[in-house]
């Protein structure tokens, strides 16, 4: 297989993006990433998207995307893996690359939440869980994820209260990233004070349902010099599963497909867990982002919150996280999410993130997304090419 | 005379089970909301029993017909009729029977059907089923009262329309814990109180409430009854009576000839209200928890529209092994929470949500 | 209006109705084809006693549509007596006072209605133990 590398990104401003249809948003990632890759062609086109049926009454977005811009007979389908979408469709893009069946590949990351009332995309985010025995009795998904949060408090006797920092530190990268949605930081009184929605999960726990688009374009590393666009070898990019119903698994904190694609990724990319100098987080609910992290190998099950409080992943951190914001920052534009947080760990390996989120010298950056309670994880790493 | 009805072979209970819903509305907080409080003195009961938000007739009649089984301790697959007599049906079409009969497991050789007989379809359905096993037609049936009654806001029902009930299985003599004696059923067409189809909330006939309808019917089944069986008051060690208040079954059986002692087991309406069809139903279960072999139990239910089932039954030595297996009346009397009225709107749908 | 998915899961949602490994004895709810411990093919049908602990739970109140007029309600992770973990509501919760492995039973409860024309979806939800007068 051939290594590959991302020469060109493209994004959305994450918004209720109520003036365009899904198409024009995937349309303007799409076209904007071939403006950077200085490419005007492409072989083939992998959409991630979760909920374009459910909400938009659009399936088939492979042929729309690939038709409005442009490309219509080229090759194009929809990858859908829930909230892991996005990084789903990069990981097609990438074999497609790596194969050698194809040259040139993009991967886009679209979703449009906002086109009914908030009512209805709870419902449908749903379906990211088991529907006969999650979702039809009752849960949300927030209440899924609560069910984790009150387990991990219980186990590793910590405070709700001690889960603050994570949209603290979100909302704080979130201020310097234009295309975020939130530019207000918040402090620990506003966590304390936020509604609940599924109790110990409250609204600063929760990422914002938004729309957006994102988009990545790949290459083979070996023709990177053919390409204007500025390269980031992508070292390794590995999905794994796990059960859909978070009532099958043995243990509810122990995430082991976070735990695969991490560590196949690492072993895959060559390092150690402490060589990776970024994370981009999935970071839906802030209990998902202690999980990542633990699960992942950067800390002992039980201490996320703690290296957190003592300020290991802030911006100027020994391990930043969610640099420009995280799903709760930058917001959760559920199918593209995963393509964000690669083309924002894409400009922190470049070095052309906003100067206060940039962190120094990045050679290596990881990127994680999540589906589901932790049934789809994509861990993907990204390598700065030194010339 | 008439003459007075008996299977053809003997038929008892088997099994019996009580469920009662386990919130409270008290009395006070209908008076302070509807009346300023004025009548705190003349309040028909205490309180009454609430269903959950996620509780109906179907869900309750479960719990106490599972309360059944345990006692009756046979296979559900063994039950032959599956009915279920309330004024509270969740479905106008579709019967409470079968979802109960495929709960319960006796699902699918069994005949199923839903009584309404305003508040006797209890006693009907027990009816129903003593003629069933009675006749040889099957061995067992399971018959359930079961009610959660509505009361229009502010009307003088709403103090009283409570939820809860039990479930019976009848099964043949030598096995019952309660030989069936006879009974006696009463029925004329008199429209004291009445629910036309659609309608959510019901209305009575002018006064024609207590004398015309409670009073006469039930002394007129109980009248024949007790003659039918060259029995009197004083044979029986305790006696039940249809319960929408406190005063009324008080005064019929004074007037029958009961004692307060006779009647205190199988009173329970001031603290639950009444239970429509699952009135007198479980005020049988509170009495068959304390009953020793030998008590003769009178149980005579009342139903708008109207009529009246009496029923005499025998307690055997089976009761002392079956009282223990299931949760007795009491443990569901006991278990209580206290609602405010508006959790009782909210969860009794008075609040119009479009 | 899913009454299919309700009427092909009474069985489940009415009795707990799932299965066992033959091979290794593991329980597993709900039902399912391969089993999760052994990979074994060889299922026989099993109906759980419904009794079990409580691992986790939330209170919701910020419900998928069909469920806007329940909230706020209580939802659960519950470990069963024989093994499996099974995600259910938890209903009559008097004192207002649940913990991490509290001991609950099933019961049936209307899990929703569907509007005022379609169906009314009955099946498990769990409550603490009924307290029993010895």
């Amino acid at each position: 297989m051939r290594k590959v590398a991302i020469i060109g990104i493209g994004q959305t401003p994450v918004r209720e993006h109520w003036d365009y249809p899904i198409r024009y948003l995937g349309v303007q990632a799409l076209l904007a990433a071939m403006q950077d890759a200085r490419v005007d062609t492409i072989g083939g086109l992998f959409v991630g998207n979760m909920l374009s049926g459910a909400l938009s009454e659009q399936e088939h977005l492979g042929a729309l995307i690939a038709d409005y811009a442009g490309f219509s007979g080229i090759e194009a389908v929809k990858v859908e893996a829930a909230c892991a979408s996005g990084a789903a469709a990069m990981r097609m893009a990438l074999m497609a690359v790596a194969s050698g069946r194809m040259e040139v590949a993009a991967a886009i990351g679209v979703e449009k939440l906002t086109e009914y009332s908030g009512k209805f995309s709870t419902a449908a985010l749903a379906t990211a869980a088991d529907a006969d025995y999650e979702a039809s009795i009752g849960l949300s998904f927030a209440a899924i994820n609560a069910l984790m949060m009150r387990r991990y408090m219980h186990e590793y006797k910590v405070n709700k209260e001690d889960f603050a920092i994570f949209p603290i530190i979100a909302h704080a990268n979130a201020v310097h990233n234009p295309n975020a949605m939130f530019h207000h930081t918040i402090n620990r009184e506003d966590y304390a004070r936020a509604k609940m929605i599924a109790d110990p999960i409250n609204l600063m726990d929760s990422s914002p349902i938004a729309d957006g688009a994102a988009a990545v374009i790949i290459v083979p590393m070996d023709k990177i010099k053919k390409y204007a666009g500025k390269a980031v070898r992508v070292a390794a990019c590995e999905l794994a599963t796990d059960t859909v119903g978070l009532d099958s698994r043995e243990d509810a904190l122990l995430l082991k497909g976070v735990q695969k694609s991490a560590s196949k990724a690492l072993k895959i990319a060559g390092i150690e867990a402490k060589q990776i100098q970024l994370m981009e987080l999935h970071d839906a609910f802030s209990i998902m982002s202690v999980l990542s992290l633990e699960n992942s190998g950067f800390c002992q099950p039980g201490r996320a919150l703690f290296a957190a409080n003592d300020g290991k992943y802030s911006i100027d951190g020994e391990m930043p996280v969610c640099t420009f914001g995280g799903l709760k920052g930058r917001g959760h534009p559920v199918g593209a999410s995963g393509l964000y947080q690669i083309v924002e760990a894409v400009q922190q390996v470049r070095g052309d993130a906003p100067a206060p989120i940039q962190v120094e010298d990045v050679e290596w950056a990881m990127a994680q997304n999540i589906g589901g309670s932790g049934a789809t994880v994509i861990t993907t790493i990204l390598n700065r090419i030194n010339e | 005379m008439h003459k007075i009805m008996k299977p053809e072979r003997p038929v008892g209970i088997i099994g019996y089970g009580a469920y009662i819903p386990a919130y409270r509305l008290p009395a006070e907080a209908i008076s302070k909301l509807w009346r300023e409080g004025q009548d705190r003195n003349h309040l028909p009961i205490r309180e009454k029993s609430v269903p959950g938000p996620e509780e109906d007739t179907i869900t309750m009649s479960v719990e106490a017909a599972q309360n059944a089984l345990r006692r009756a301790r046979i296979d559900p697959q063994e039950i032959g009729a599956v009915w279920v007599g309330s004024e509270s049906h969740p479905y106008a079409v579709k019967p409470s029977g079968t979802v109960l009969a495929q709960i319960l497991g006796i699902a699918p050789a069994a005949v199923s059907g839903d009584f309404e007989f305003a508040c006797k379809a209890g006693t009907e359905a027990m009816q129903a089923a003593t003629a069933f096993v009675g006749s040889g037609m099957g061995d067992y049936a399971l018959a359930v009262g079961m009610d959660t009654a509505q009361g229009r806001p502010g009307d003088a029902l709403e103090y009283t329309a409570a939820a809860g009930g039990a479930a019976y299985i009848m099964g043949p003599g030598d096995e019952a814990l309660a030989v069936l004696e006879g009974s006696f059923s009463f029925v004329t067409d008199t429209p004291d109180f009445f629910r036309r189809a659609y309608q959510k909330y019901p209305e009575h006939g002018n006064r024609f409430t207590g004398d015309l309808a409670y009073f006469y019917h039930i002394r007129s089944s109980v009248t024949y009854l007790l003659e039918g069986l060259q029995l009197s008051p004083k044979d029986f060690t305790a006696a039940v009576f249809h319960q929408p208040n406190v005063k009324f079954p008080q005064k019929i059986a004074a007037e029958l000839g009961f004692s307060k002692a006779q009647i205190s087991a199988g009173l329970l309406s001031n603290r639950i209200g009444n239970t429509y069809a699952g009135a007198a139903v479980l005020g049988l279960t509170n009495i068959l928890d304390q009953a020793k072999p030998g008590d003769r139990i009178l149980m005579a239910s009342f139903g708008s529209g109207a009529g009246s089932d009496a029923l005499s039954f025998v307690v055997t030595d089976k009761i002392e092994s079956a009282r223990k297996v299931a949760p007795g009346t009491a443990d569901y009397l006991n278990r209580r929470k206290n609602i405010d009225y508006a959790t009782y709107a909210r969860w009794r749908k008075k609040i119009v949500m479009k | 209006m899913d009454i299919p998915r309700y009427w092909r899961l009474r069985e489940q949602r009415y009795k707990l109705q799932g299965n066992v490994c033959a091979e290794c004895k593991a329980y597993n709810f709900p039902p399912r084809p391969v089993c999760l411990q052994c990979k074994s093919k060889n299922m026989q049908p099993y109906q759980f006693k419904g009794n079990g602990t409580i691992y986790s739970y939330s209170t919701v109140y910020q419900a998928p549509d069909a469920f806007n007029k329940q909230v706020p309600y209580l939802v659960a992770l519950i470990d069963l007596d024989e093994g499996p973990r099974i995600t259910a509501r938890l209903t009559d919760i008097l004192d207002n006072k649940i913990e991490i492995g509290m001991p609950v039973e099933m019961v049936i409860r209307k899990i929703y209605e569907d509007g005022d024309n379609g169906p009314i979806q009955y099946g498990y939800m769990f409550r603490p133990l009924l307290k029993k007068k010895e």
